[in-house]
């Protein structure tokens, strides 16, 4: 079969793609989703805080996805729902498996809205016994939120990213005893009114440069150790500490699933561990795009339906033979910058670029910087830009224009952790 | 009343229990835990070895050699994921070298085929990655490596298609000698009777043996501490790359596994508790060292998952397989450390021998020799994987993305002989949970196949061991 536009992931990414690649004239589209419905990890993201960006409004995560998917449903867009993409070639061939079988597709645009997934006590290597009550928070949301099962009634938190934070006043909420959340960061990777309201709020201590050193239990989870590190993560002597607990959530970081995007050999960056992307969200391959978690790891959704907006109507005009930009230049991130997308920019394009990144440490009253050689192209202030958030400045077309070398963005002001 | 009972169902009680199965015997395993394989075998470096290091005049030397052959038919027989890949010990330096003479003399001296010392360039073309620093290699075709929780289900499997019968759950905790049987008494009040007892125990063959007022041995655990890294970094190394080794043992590896991951270690610590499988700093930072010495660009930071397994060693040194001194009939099988795994079809010989002496075997005539291995769909070929779907709709459904497995798998896992009963069990026979995310994504569909599959309630669906719930209730709020 083939279509314009197929879209790999029916997450808020591929929502948003989707209805904007089918409204700006790809006529064939299509979700592949392979869970059972569309929504993605919104769906068992039942607290709210979300699309007060997209709508002015405080949403929970199903509603969020709901609005989207209303929108697939009034357009003409073919969903499967737990179909698997097995393959994906660089020819834009897609072998998938789903309930129809095996089915070979053929698309003249690809978007990848893939999404992420949890990194594992495996992959940090926590030291001790691998009994039951290790879990991934994303997991142990999945399962309390969907399924209606409790994983643990003592809980310790290893990672202060945004779902080990949710999970902490989740877990709360059905009676559990969260102990504490440990971060081996001076600062929490999280967003600051979680660490608010899901924190704070209940009296959950968060334990900053601190680490998990061993799991104890043979069957299921009896207690951890943690201890104090210095500022290089080692250990500090004589800081151990015994917690007694059935239940270990970790939330240490989020990784881009690109195991897909690579079999098409997209190339991927390094630092984002997403695809290389120009300011279409074109990857190197043309006709390929990416964007939402697949691409880089958001703090908020509404930055992932902006973001995969243009990934969507883009391709759109990729299909009408209408992506024809020429003129490229490079973005480079400076030294305070963890990482910056995209990493280039299409001179040439009417709608601009939308520069995202986030910072490797927290600054005060900073500006954000956007050179190419020595002007400056724009500046933005700021009251604090932490790592936990990320920063999106849009780029007028007419400001980029007439740029001759690379783009470098970069944050001025001082460090305060 | 049985002919012959074996305690412990690990690969060796497996291996045993096939071998038995070919003759008109009445056989039954027993094992302790949930499910087959959840000592030893199930956390080793999973390397058929060549059989060049164990000494000349061994035990552990000849079955090793005779294994690894045995491994050969066995592994087509039986569908055992099985890659005679080869093997290398690196020397670095002139002691090195030394060692790498007496490993082939005495290689040579066990029978071992294939073994020869091989010269810089040699290795460098075989192998890239190892440090430049290498000197000269043994090299043994013959080595391999091996799915060691496929091979155990395997040999069980098969064993129970020829009428051998399992027991879970069942800890012997008493051995006395009846009029014309051995009484063996579980924890769970249950008596078998038996002609032949064999003690395969492995890490607790020692108290078993003592059961049978037998104190020849005693088990003192080893403790072996393992990386696995991303199969996105599998094509590092090709071959089994050893260090030279020393009196503690073989040493720290690097090598493929036949699941496309690579494997690093063991560590080899004396431990007082046998089941005290942690990692520790220590034991990975060891672990680290000498393998970035044989393999210097080794991405460590693409571990999945860091392991430890422990080792039934003895003070004797070699297997110890002998006939109680007390009660006639009964086997034990001691010290089963590495090679162990190489080793596990010859000394399941090495038993049927044994029972000889007290049955007259006769060869089943009905004798099922072969077992067929649950596809791995994504494998396939198209023909293949449409002929599958035509008649098994479970195999639509992709339940672990990381490893590609669909529900079809996993349901055949549960329903075989033997079959998975745990989250673990269900990991080990067909990988969900075994790739890169560790089952984040996949842990919830398993537990709810498993919980209709098994027709238990999800609370009720262990990890591994008796106590590993992964869930401990329903949720407020629901019925």
């Amino acid at each position: 079969m083939e279509y314009d536009c197929i879209v790999i992931g029916g997450g808020p990414a591929g929502l948003a793609a989707a209805i904007e690649a089918k409204d700006n004239g790809a006529d064939k589209v299509c979700i592949i989703e392979r869970d059972r419905e569309l929504g993605g990890i919104l769906n068992q993201c039942i607290h709210n805080g979300f699309g007060l960006h997209e709508f002015k409004e405080e949403l929970t995560g199903p509603e969020y996805a709901y609005r989207f998917i209303e929108e697939v449903y009034k357009r003409d867009i073919d969903v499967y729902l737990n179909t698997m993409v097995m393959d994906l070639s660089k020819g834009k061939e897609v072998v998938a498996l789903g309930e129809k079988g095996l089915m070979n597709f053929k698309a003249k645009s690809v978007v990848l809205a893939m999404g992420c997934r949890e990194r594992t006590a495996g992959a940090i290597g926590v030291k001790g016994f691998r009994p039951a009550g290790v879990y991934n928070a994303g997991m142990a949301q999945r399962l309390i939120n969907m399924e209606g099962y409790l994983v643990g009634k003592e809980v310790v938190i290893y990672g202060s990213g945004d779902i080990g934070l949710i999970m902490a006043r989740r877990m709360t909420l059905e009676g559990a005893n969260v102990k504490a959340v440990v971060e081996i960061m001076p600062h929490s990777s999280g967003l600051n009114r979680n660490i608010h309201q899901c924190l704070n709020d209940f009296n959950i201590p968060l334990l900053l440069s601190h680490k998990v050193v061993e799991i104890h239990g043979k069957s299921r989870v009896e207690g951890v150790t943690i201890a104090e590190v210095d500022n290089k993560f080692n250990e500090i002597d004589g800081t151990r500490e015994y917690i007694s607990c059935d239940t270990l959530l970790l939330s240490v970081g989020l990784i881009p699933e690109n195991e897909l995007s690579q079999k098409a050999e997209v190339t991927l960056d390094p630092r984002t561990k997403g695809a290389l992307v120009d300011s279409n969200m074109q990857t190197e391959i043309p006709g390929v795009f990416s964007c939402g978690n697949v691409l880089h790891v958001h703090d908020i959704v509404d930055f992932v339906t902006r973001e995969s907006r243009i990934a969507g109507r883009n391709a759109a005009r990729f299909v009408r033979g209408e992506l024809n930009n020429s003129k490229y230049v490079d973005v480079y991130a400076g030294d305070k910058l963890n990482y910056v997308l995209p990493q280039r920019i299409a001179l040439d394009d009417e709608n601009g670029a939308l520069i995202c990144f986030r910072s490797r440490k927290i600054y005060r009253n900073p500006t954000v910087k956007i050179y190419t050689d020595d002007k400056l192209l724009k500046e933005k202030k700021y009251k604090i830009i932490v790592p936990s958030e990320m920063i999106q400045i849009p780029l007028k077309s007419d400001v980029i224009r007439d740029v001759k070398g690379s783009i470098r963005v970069d944050i001025e002001g001082e460090e305060n952790d | 009343m049985y002919d012959c009972l074996i305690i412990g169902a690990g690969v060796v009680g497996a291996a045993t229990a096939r071998e038995l199965s070919k003759y008109n015997l009445k056989i039954a395993v027993l094992e302790k835990g949930t499910e087959v394989c959840q000592g030893t075998s199930k956390s080793n470096s999973a390397i058929v070895h060549g059989g060049y290091d164990a000494s000349y005049g061994t035990l552990k030397g000849k079955l090793n050699v005779r294994g690894t052959r045995l491994f050969e038919d066995l592994s087509k027989e039986l569908n055992i994921p099985f890659d005679k890949c080869g093997s290398l010990v690196l020397a670095f330096n002139d002691e090195d070298e030394k060692k790498l003479e007496e490993l082939y003399e005495n290689g040579q001296k066990n029978g071992v085929k294939g073994l020869k010392i091989i010269e810089k360039d040699e290795i460098l073309m075989m192998e890239p990655n190892v440090s430049r620093e290498v000197t000269k290699a043994l090299y043994c075709s013959e080595a391999g490596i091996i799915c060691p929780f496929n091979a155990t289900f395997a040999f069980i499997e098969n064993a129970m298609d020829n009428g051998v019968e399992l027991f879970l759950d069942e800890k012997v905790i008493g051995i006395d000698k009846g009029d014309d049987a051995i009484i063996v008494r579980t924890e769970k009040g249950i008596e078998f009777q038996t002609k032949i007892l064999i003690n395969s125990a492995g890490l607790y063959s020692d108290e078993i043996a003592n059961l049978a007022g037998d104190y020849e041995f005693s088990v003192n655990p080893r403790r072996g501490e393992y990386r696995i890294l991303d199969k996105k970094v599998s094509d590092i190394v090709k071959h089994v790359i050893f260090t030279t080794p020393t009196k503690a043992g073989k040493g720290v590896l690097v090598s493929p596994t036949v699941h496309g991951n690579i494997i690093v270690g063991p560590t080899s610590d004396p431990i007082e508790d046998k089941e005290d499988t942690r990692t520790t700093d220590l034991g990975i930072n060891k672990v680290d060292e000498v393998a970035l010495r044989l393999v210097p660009n080794l991405a460590l930071n693409e571990t999945i998952r860091v392991f430890a397994g422990v080792r039934a060693s003895i003070s004797q040194g070699d297997f110890l397989i002998y006939e109680s001194k007390n009660i006639k009939g009964i086997l034990h099988l001691g010290g089963i450390d590495s090679p162990g795994l190489a080793s596990s079809p010859a000394i399941a010989e090495e038993v049927r021998d044994f029972v000889a002496k007290y049955i007259n075997l006769v060869k089943k005539t009905d004798f099922v020799k072969e077992r067929r291995a649950i596809p791995h769909f994504y494998d396939l070929s198209d023909a293949e994987k449409e002929e599958i779907l035509k008649t098994n709709p479970n195999y639509k459904k992709i339940i672990c993305r990381c490893e590609m497995i669909t529900e079809g798998e996993i349901v055949e896992a549960i329903h075989r002989n033997a079959g998975a009963r745990t989250v673990d069990g269900i990991k080990r026979r067909v990988r969900p949970g075994s790739g890169r995310c560790q089952g984040g994504f996949c842990g919830p569909r398993v537990l709810e196949i498993l919980s209709r599959e098994l027709g238990i309630p999800v609370e009720e669906i262990l990890k591994e061991s008796q106590g590993s719930n992964i869930v401990v209730g329903r949720t407020k709020g629901v019925l």
